[in-house]
Formats: C-alpha cells, sequence, structure tokens
C-alpha cells in the first residue's frame, strides 16, 4: 500500500452507497440502490417474469420510477401490449412515480426532482449516465441486473478509475455540448471510457447550463464509460429547485485534491467548431468542413441527448426565418412534454413548425429504430441523436450522420450535410 | 465442437438486436441478429459455436437481448480483445460465457475451439495453437453453467430450501 490518497467524485458517492468510510478502484462492492429507473422496453415487461419466479414484489415502491417513453405512443398490437403490461405492472406493484409518455426518462427523472446529488442510481437504459450531470453516480444495467436491484435494493460494482476530462475556454457561438461529445468520442473512441468513470471538470463545464452537461453525461455512454460525472455546484442546485425539489436533500461531493486519476484529458473549448459524425459510429467524427456532402433524406432532432428545450432553442436561432428544403424533412421530437409546453411558450415551437419542420411526440421512437420516423432502406439521416450504429434508425442499410441541434437545422434548409456558421452569421445570432 | 464466427471491432448491441424487432418474441429478434453485417449468421450457426471478435464487443444499448439472442443461436462463447461494460454484465447473467482474449490472428472462420475458462486457455483444434484468456472466475462460471443468474439463483434457493 502506498501514502493514502484523496478520494474522487465517484469513489465518494460509491463508498457512501456502500456503507464504508472509502473505497478504492478495482475493489468490488455492494452498494444500497437510492433510486432505480426503469422503462417500457427493458422494464415490466422484462422484469416482471423473474419477479413472478421468484415470488416477489419491489423491494421499495417509493425508491422505483417508471418511465413510458420507447414505444410511445403505440404504434401497433406489440407497443399497444408492452404499454398495457407496463400500466398494468405499476399498479400491481404499487409505483408511487409513474410518467406515462410525458418524456424521455433520462430527461423526465431530473425534471421532475427526483435527482439529487450524491445519489447512487440505477437505470435500465444505456444512456443512464445522463444522471451523472446531477453528481449523481448514475449507470445503465440490462433487464436481469435491474431485476437483482428490483428484489433486493442492491446491486454489486467493481469501483471505477476516474479519467478526468478537463475543458477549458467559453464555446464558440454555434457549438454545443454535443460538438465536445462527438470531439471527445473522435479522439478518445467508443472504449476510450473503458467501462471506468468519466468526470468533466474545468471552466468550461463550469459554464454549461445543466440541459448541456446532461448531453455530456449522456454520451458518455459513447465513450463506454460507466458513468459520467459532474460534481454539483450552484447550477446543479438552481436547477433542482426549479424542478420542484430540495437541492439540500443530497449530498454535493467533489474529488479531493489529492485523489488519483487514470489519466487527464485536456481540451480546448475556444477552438472548437462544430462536429459531424460520420456512419456507423459516434467516434466516427470530425470538423463539419471535412465532413461528407451528402444530401439527406431526412432531418431529426431528437433523443435525449439532443430535443431538450435548449436544443430546441439552438435549431430556432437557426431556422427562423427560413424553410426546410423541399428534398429533405426535418421530423422534430421535443424530449419531454414539459420541453414541448416550454417551447410553446416561449415561441420557439413556432419558428420551427413555420420553417416547415413535423412537430412528433416525445419519445425513443426514431432514435432507437423502435416506433415512428424510421427509415427506409438506403435512406440517410441527419441527428442530433447519441448513436449512429449501422441500421438503428430502420432498415439496415439506412445511414445516420449526427451533429449537434444547429448543424441538423442547417442541414435540413440546406438538404445536405451543412455549417450552421453562416446562418448564425446571417440571423445575426 | 465450437466452430469460429469471425467479426472485427465495435459489434454493437443495435446490430446483435435490431431495434425493428425489438417487440417481438427473442425467436424472431434471434433470426434477425447480425443481420446488417452477415445475413448468413442467423440461418447458419450451429449450437456450440463461438464468435470471436476485436475491441469493444456489445458496445452501445442496455438491451440484454444482444446477449439473448446469441444464446438463443445456441452460440456458446464470444471471445473478444474487449467488452462493453453492460454486455459483459448481461452475458453473464443470460448464460453466455464471454471471454477475453486477443484471438484474432490465431484463429480463422471454421476453425474449431476448445475452450478453458477457469485457466483461461483457448485451443485452436484445427491448428493446434493456443491462446491465452483471462480466466473467468469461479462464480461467473457457475452462472454460466446454470445457464444465466435467474435459474442459478433459483437453483441455490432451491438447495438452501
Amino acid at each position: 500500500m502506498g501514502q493514502p490518497t484523496g478520494q474522487t467524485l465517484a469513489e465518494k458517492i460509491i463508498a457512501r452507497a456502500a456503507g464504508q468510510d472509502s473505497v478504492r478502484a478495482g475493489e468490488i462492492v455492494t452498494c444500497k440502490v437510492d433510486l432505480a429507473m426503469i422503462h417500457d422496453s427493458g422494464g415490466p415487461r422484462r422484469v416482471k417474469p423473474v419477479l413472478e419466479r421468484l415470488g416477489v414484489k419491489v423491494w421499495d415502491n417509493s425508491k422505483v420510477v417508471v418511465i413510458s417513453d420507447h414505444y410511445v405512443p403505440a404504434v401497433d398490437q406489440q407497443s399497444a401490449a408492452i404499454l398495457k403490461l407496463t400500466r398494468d405492472w405499476v399498479k400491481e406493484q404499487e409505483i408511487e412515480s409513474f410518467y406515462d409518455q410525458q418524456g424521455i426518462c433520462h430527461v423526465v427523472l431530473p425534471e421532475r426532482g427526483h435527482l439529487k446529488p450524491g445519489m447512487f442510481v440505477v437505470g435500465g437504459d444505456s444512456h443512464s449516465p445522463t444522471g451523472g450531470a446531477f453528481g449523481c453516480y448514475m449507470f445503465g444495467v440490462g433487464a436481469t441486473d435491474m431485476a437483482g436491484v428490483l428484489v433486493t435494493g442492491e446491486t454489486w460494482i467493481r469501483v471505477p478509475e476516474t479519467i478526468r476530462i478537463d475543458w477549458r475556454g467559453s464555446l464558440p457561438h454555434g457549438s454545443s455540448a454535443k460538438d465536445m461529445m462527438l470531439k471527445l468520442c473522435a479522439t478518445l473512441g467508443m472504449d476510450g471510457g473503458d467501462y471506468q468513470a468519466v468526470e468533466y471538470t474545468g471552466s468550461t463545464i463550469a459554464g454549461l447550463s445543466m440541459t448541456e452537461r446532461m448531453t455530456m453525461s449522456n454520451m458518455a455512454a459513447e465513450l463506454g464509460a460507466q458513468a459520467g460525472l459532474i460534481a454539483a455546484d450552484g447550477t446543479t442546485a438552481d436547477y433542482i429547485r426549479a424542478a420542484g425539489a430540495n437541492p439540500s436533500e443530497g449530498t454535493p461531493f467533489r474529488g479531493d485534491e489529492d485523489a488519483v486519476y487514470r489519466v487527464t484529458h485536456e481540451f480546448d473549448a475556444s477552438a472548437l467548431g462544430p462536429q459531424v459524425a460520420a456512419p456507423d459510429s459516434p467516434a466516427n467524427s470530425g470538423p463539419v468542413e471535412e465532413a461528407d456532402d451528402v444530401a439527406v433524406d431526412q432531418c431529426y432532432i431528437g433523443a435525449c441527448t439532443g430535443a431538450k428545450l435548449e436544443d430546441l432553442r439552438m435549431a430556432a436561432e437557426v431556422l427562423g426565418g427560413r424553410k426546410v428544403a423541399s428534398s429533405t424533412r426535418l421530423l422534430i421530437a421535443p424530449a419531454s412534454t414539459r420541453v414541448t409546453a416550454a417551447a410553446a411558450a416561449d415561441g420557439t415551437l413556432a419558428k420551427l413548425t413555420e420553417a416547415g419542420a413535423i412537430l412528433m411526440p416525445s419519445g425513443c421512437g426514431a432514435c432507437a429504430g423502435y416506433g415512428a420516423g424510421v427509415l427506409a432502406e438506403g435512406e440517410t439521416c441527419m441527428a442530433s441523436t447519441a448513436r449512429n450504429f449501422k441500421g438503428r434508425m430502420g432498415a439496415r442499410s439506412s445511414k445516420v450522420y449526427l451533429g449537434s441541434p444547429y448543424t441538423v437545422a442547417a442541414t435540413a434548409v440546406r438538404g445536405r450535410v451543412a455549417d450552421p456558421r453562416p446562418f448564425l452569421a446571417e440571423n445575426g445570432a | 465442437m465450437s466452430k469460429v464466427w469471425k467479426y472485427g471491432d465495435n459489434v454493437d448491441t443495435d446490430l446483435l438486436a435490431p431495434g425493428a424487432y425489438m417487440k417481438g418474441p427473442i425467436e424472431e429478434l434471434a433470426a434477425h441478429c447480425l443481420e446488417a453485417i452477415d445475413l448468413d449468421f442467423a440461418r447458419q450457426v450451429q449450437p456450440g459455436d463461438v464468435i470471436v471478435a476485436g475491441r469493444n464487443f456489445g458496445i452501445g444499448s442496455s438491451r440484454e437481448q444482444a446477449a439473448e439472442v446469441l444464446v438463443r443461436l445456441g452460440v456458446k462463447a464470444v471471445i473478444a480483445k474487449s467488452f462493453g461494460g453492460i454486455f459483459y454484465r448481461n452475458a453473464f447473467n443470460l448464460g453466455l460465457l464471454a471471454l477475453v482474449a486477443d484471438a484474432e490472428a490465431d484463429v480463422e472462420v471454421g476453425h474449431e475451439l476448445e475452450l478453458d475458462p477457469a485457466s483461461g486457455t483457448i485451443t485452436n483444434k484445427t491448428t493446434g495453437a493456443t491462446i491465452a484468456a483471462e480466466p473467468v472466475p469461479e462464480h461467473l462460471r457457475r452462472i454460466v453453467a446454470a445457464g444465466g443468474l435467474v435459474p442459478y439463483l433459483e437453483q441455490r434457493l432451491e438447495k438452501h430450501s
């Protein structure tokens, strides 16, 4: 054993959940789960048979949040049956927090005040690292793992090493958290996170809004990390208060000065322009100037990572006063019903629909290839989503490019992959 | 007899369990496993076959059907240089052996392999070469032998009752 050293943010949260004074990277510990979140796809339809087989109910109905977002609204008998099963199970298990078709789980969970700093949270979805934006250790698991959590209220975890990603400088106008993440995917690769914890630090992160921080944490999944953490600060507390919850119920842990990180990567945000990921991997990213000049059949602003209020405002900044090219179509699925309401109230939605955007219900449908908005064979899409795996958004020969909401909007106007900056400059935005 | 199917880096969950078939029964989903990169796989894979891949196998979604379809198709193990973290947990939970090894260079499609997960030894019966893998801890081997975490827990409960 060497000199005693400080703890990382990840170690502090995990130690608390494990009921220990401290933990060390590499150690396997059992943690008490503060909250478990499941959705209609990997949730009730998959965990119900396991719980029935074991003859038990959920360990604590006040600590389970169920959100239907993957098969909403039902597009066929199969998805309708899955949603019905979800509703019936919630009643049977007397779950207190159920959000039926109110938006995408990773956005709805914090929006309704469920996340507070220091919590140890397990989600039945791979983009669960989104909760890390609130200073929570939140990670995704499969349904069988989740069934174990629902039965016992506990799960095992190998204490991760922390990969620190430090961003300095202020983002130029026209660039966003999505561009920062695509840059990270290209630089570090989809296994750069190595199933460890990523922690974002630095002045750029401190200056980001909560919804932009959520994009950073969300796409920690695309780095292959288990969690994507940002230490809670005043911005976090303000968001939680606005969500109607009490931030002081949480513990705003910070990593110690002498904590051990596996590595620290440093990035300069002030030099970062819009990025585009070519098919079939987010790691296949580069500056928009170097992107393929391809025509796109569909533009999509949606998903947990790209359709929050701020994302819609970015799109509106580009689209205001312009029209979607006749050669393409722009589908917009706001991340939640609250986002839709707020965007309606501040005039954002009008700018989008006047430009010719098609407004869709909130949900995961097109992004995951589960519902409305999927692609035909050979079609190309530019999307604000997190993932562009082969065939993800529909037919197996379809192709997906990823960009920020600015870039998707500019692409919709041009009908081909486009740099949003000239549009923003012309709009005087 | 474990015949080899070979794929490269970053075989993702959407290739293994395509979204379009996620709401249907597992048998239907299995029939579309890996179709975006290999139409023959689901049709021709035989019980006991093994997948050999590169880095980051199973990256992406938490959908554990990505591992479950391989079990349904009879795949005995996936040998990869590294795995997506969620997939790795899901694989054992569903009864699929995941072996960490750099085996791509020593194995060709159709080769027959013999696996010893306890010692972490892969023997290529076709060439006679042996490849080192990370040994699989005993509790994970027991879960795989039982057919996954749920049957494993059931067996343990029965033993104690």
